[in-house]
């Protein structure tokens, strides 16, 4: 037994009495399912399971959601011959594709792509709604929206993918696969076709705002556990009432690195590198062969690719030459 | 730590190793450490990963075997002696003999003669085999003096493909659609299967051999401009294309960067000369498919073509099987100038000739004339 408790520690502070959450006011559905103690999961965050507001946006969008997932295992089940074995065996080769690149932006086949653009219409009309029910569910707790906001920024990148950019090149083929193998393969044969993603400076700007998620995450999650022993995670107090907590996490990182997020500009820190990432990715996907065919080239011609020196004899693409044959 | 962590430990340490030693034969995943020889300019990553595990057996595998003694070329010619001697009739009789000992040796050691002769008349051309032996004898001359971009003169030989093996290892045939049925869900798009050796168990699409090694579909799809300027290449046949990429790179035993700056696949000027090599190369099998191997579709049985119909086909693999130049650039053909020249061939020489002579004579007579049009696709 732990001779001293804050709230990191594996006691788990529950009620008899569980609580289903503050009263709803008018337009709101009920909450569902009874609410009860989960001992494990407590261990990993808060041990009372439920209720969970459903309401007809969730409703809506698990509708939605259901359709595209069935969709897409539907085909995958069908390409192997309804063959459940095949179908776990060889799960990761399996896809739902896009439409030919021969039908550019019209109406193709059911199964040249078709179910592809049905599954795709279901997929955002189910982000969409579940969107909504974050932005009505944090305005009905009287929350801000910043959580909605922060998943609008991952939506943009999913639809610059999907939906934006495939538009703009008139041709539905260029959206990403459904399947584990082939969106990878999509990817690598997306940056092939234009030049090589990584002069992208908008690729570059996505990976610098999803390492430093990374690192920030780390930081912060460090800095509070370490300061666990003065009370430091009660951080919204510590916002309002600095104590020694807050003073000796800010003393170390001006020590250490000579400058020091706050209690509460961290978290600002955190959110706007968390949604930078997909909102920059998601301007040099859209980027991506509607105004930038190689981004290699780009690269060389506003001088950010440097020049090497010749290691190879030179080489002239043979097709420019006249064959014998 | 308690029992049970322990337990774990070990378990999980195991099951690590066992999976490490597993990839190893499955070839995707190689167990470390691997070698690496750096090939380009320091710090760019143009270096080439090898695995000495694997190629040490591989090395011994691709050993040729050893060249026959030169025989005179005195005497009479075989064509003065033989019957039904097409191809190699300016040899001596003792040359002649000593390349039908090579050639049985390369091809059919186990089958002998018979593989291809009747043995009560060696000189007709009842068995099929024979028929395609001489065709590919002249494909051999084809390769060494029309396609020295690719083989340089290092040459090739029959034993180059066939390995002591009637049918070389590697080939292919054009992959059957999938059945779709009432073609209403489940389009696997002609990608999407494992176990596909042509894109070595990717996802990609897995016919690109028909693609490029039989018609000329195009491969390149980046741009040439930083801006577009009318590069309608898709993303699916980037997959396509890499596709092809896979299977060169797993057919030679290298990585991209043998023949490519991975900075910009598609730029000439930063090349290792390789990739010129490989350039002539997929001409040359594209040309020895068309030319040579389709035009055996009639001749061979229904046994040795593919689910479509199709002849067997030539594709890197074919020679290349896993080497970065075949048989590690041993230089077999020096010791068979007969198959370094290209000889015209006397239609209708000799007598004898059986089934399916009249054609075999056509399409030899046709390529090596030069003047057959390119198959219309």
């Amino acid at each position: 037994m732990a001779d001293y408790q804050n709230l990191f520690t594996t006691v788990q502070a529950t009620s008899r009495h569980l609580h289903d959450g503050v009263p709803l006011g008018p337009y709101n559905s009920s909450r569902d399912f009874k609410p009860w103690l989960f001992h494990l999961l407590g261990r990993l965050g808060n041990a009372q399971i439920g209720p969970i507001y459903l309401g007809r946006l969730g409703l809506a969008s698990l509708f939605c959601g259901l359709l595209w997932f069935t969709i897409i295992g539907m085909n995958m089940l069908a390409s192997v011959d309804w063959s459940p074995i095949q179908f776990v065996k060889q799960l990761f080769w399996l896809s739902l594709d896009p439409p030919s690149p021969e039908y550019g932006l019209s109406i193709p086949p059911i199964n040249d792509g078709g179910w592809f653009l049905i599954a795709g219409f279901f997929f955002l009309a189910s982000v969409l709604l579940w969107w909504a029910r974050m932005y009505t569910r944090a305005r009905e707790l009287g929350l801000g929206t910043h959580i909605a906001w922060a998943f609008a920024a991952a939506i943009w990148l999913t639809v610059v993918l999907g939906l934006l950019r495939p538009i703009l090149m008139g041709s539905w083929s260029e959206a990403v696969p459904y399947g584990v193998f082939s969106h990878l393969d999509w990817t690598a044969a997306f940056s092939l076709r234009y030049g090589n993603l990584f002069y992208n400076p908008f690729h570059a700007l996505s990976i610098v705002f999803l390492y430093g998620s990374a690192l920030l995450f780390a930081m912060h999650g460090a800095t509070i556990l370490a300061v666990g022993r003065y009370g430091g995670e009660r951080e919204i107090e510590q916002i309002v009432d600095r104590g020694t907590a807050s003073e000796r996490a800010a003393l170390f990182w001006r020590w250490t690195m000579g400058f020091n997020a706050t209690m509460e500009s961290v978290h600002r820190w955190a959110w706007w590198f968390a949604v930078l990432c997909p909102l920059t990715g998601g301007i040099g996907i859209l980027l991506t062969g509607t105004v930038v065919d190689n981004w290699y080239l780009w690269a060389v011609k506003h001088g950010v690719a440097p020049p090497y020196p010749a290691v190879y004899p030179p080489q002239v693409d043979p097709a420019t030459l006249i064959q014998p044959r | 730590m308690n029992i049970i962590q322990r337990l774990t430990t070990a378990v999980i340490a195991l099951g690590t190793l066992l999976a490490l030693a597993g990839c190893e034969r499955g070839a995707p995943f190689e167990r470390p450490p691997v070698d690496s020889v750096q090939s380009g300019y320091r710090g760019t990553g143009m270096l080439q990963v090898y695995n000495p595990r694997i190629l040490e057996p591989q090395i011994e595998q691709n050993q040729p075997p050893a060249a026959l003694p030169p025989a005179s070329s005195e005497g009479p010619k075989a064509s003065q002696v033989y019957q039904n001697v097409k191809v190699l009739g300016d040899l001596s009789v003792a040359e002649f003999a000593r390349h039908m000992t090579a050639i049985t040796a390369w091809v059919s050691p186990n089958e002998g003669c018979v593989y291809c002769h009747n043995p009560a008349n060696f000189a007709e051309d009842s068995k099929y085999t024979k028929v395609v032996a001489r065709r590919m004898i002249q494909m051999t001359q084809h390769i060494n003096v029309d396609w020295q971009q690719h083989v340089s003169n290092t040459g090739v030989t029959c034993y180059t493909c066939h390995r002591g093996q009637p049918v070389p290892s590697k080939i292919w045939f054009t992959a059957p659609g999938q059945n779709k049925g009432a073609d209403f869900i489940g389009n696997k798009n002609a990608q999407n299967t494992p176990d596909q050796d042509s894109v070595k168990g990717a996802s990609l699409p897995y016919d690109h051999y028909t693609e490029y090694f039989k018609e000329a579909k195009p491969i390149r799809v980046a741009g040439n401009t930083a801006l577009p300027t009318g590069n309608r290449a898709s993303i699916q046949q980037g997959e396509y294309t890499y596709g092809l990429m896979m299977h060169m790179s797993d057919s030679l035993g290298v990585n991209c960067t043998y023949c490519h700056n991975s900075r910009n696949f598609g730029d000439w000027s930063q090349s290792p000369p390789q990739r010129t090599t490989a350039w002539y190369g997929i001409r040359m099998v594209r040309d020895l498919n068309l030319d040579y191997m389709e035009d055996l579709t009639s001749i061979f049985p229904v046994g040795r073509k593919g689910p479509l119909g199709d002849v067997a086909k030539v594709n890197c693999a074919t020679c290349h099987q896993g080497a970065y130049k075949p048989l590690y650039g041993a230089k077999m053909a020096k010791d068979h100038p007969e198959l370094t020249t290209l000889v015209q061939v006397v239609a209708g020489a000799g007598a004898g000739g059986g089934a399916g002579d009249a054609q075999a004579v056509k399409a030899a007579a046709d390529a090596v004339a030069g003047t057959k049009p390119a198959p219309s696709r």
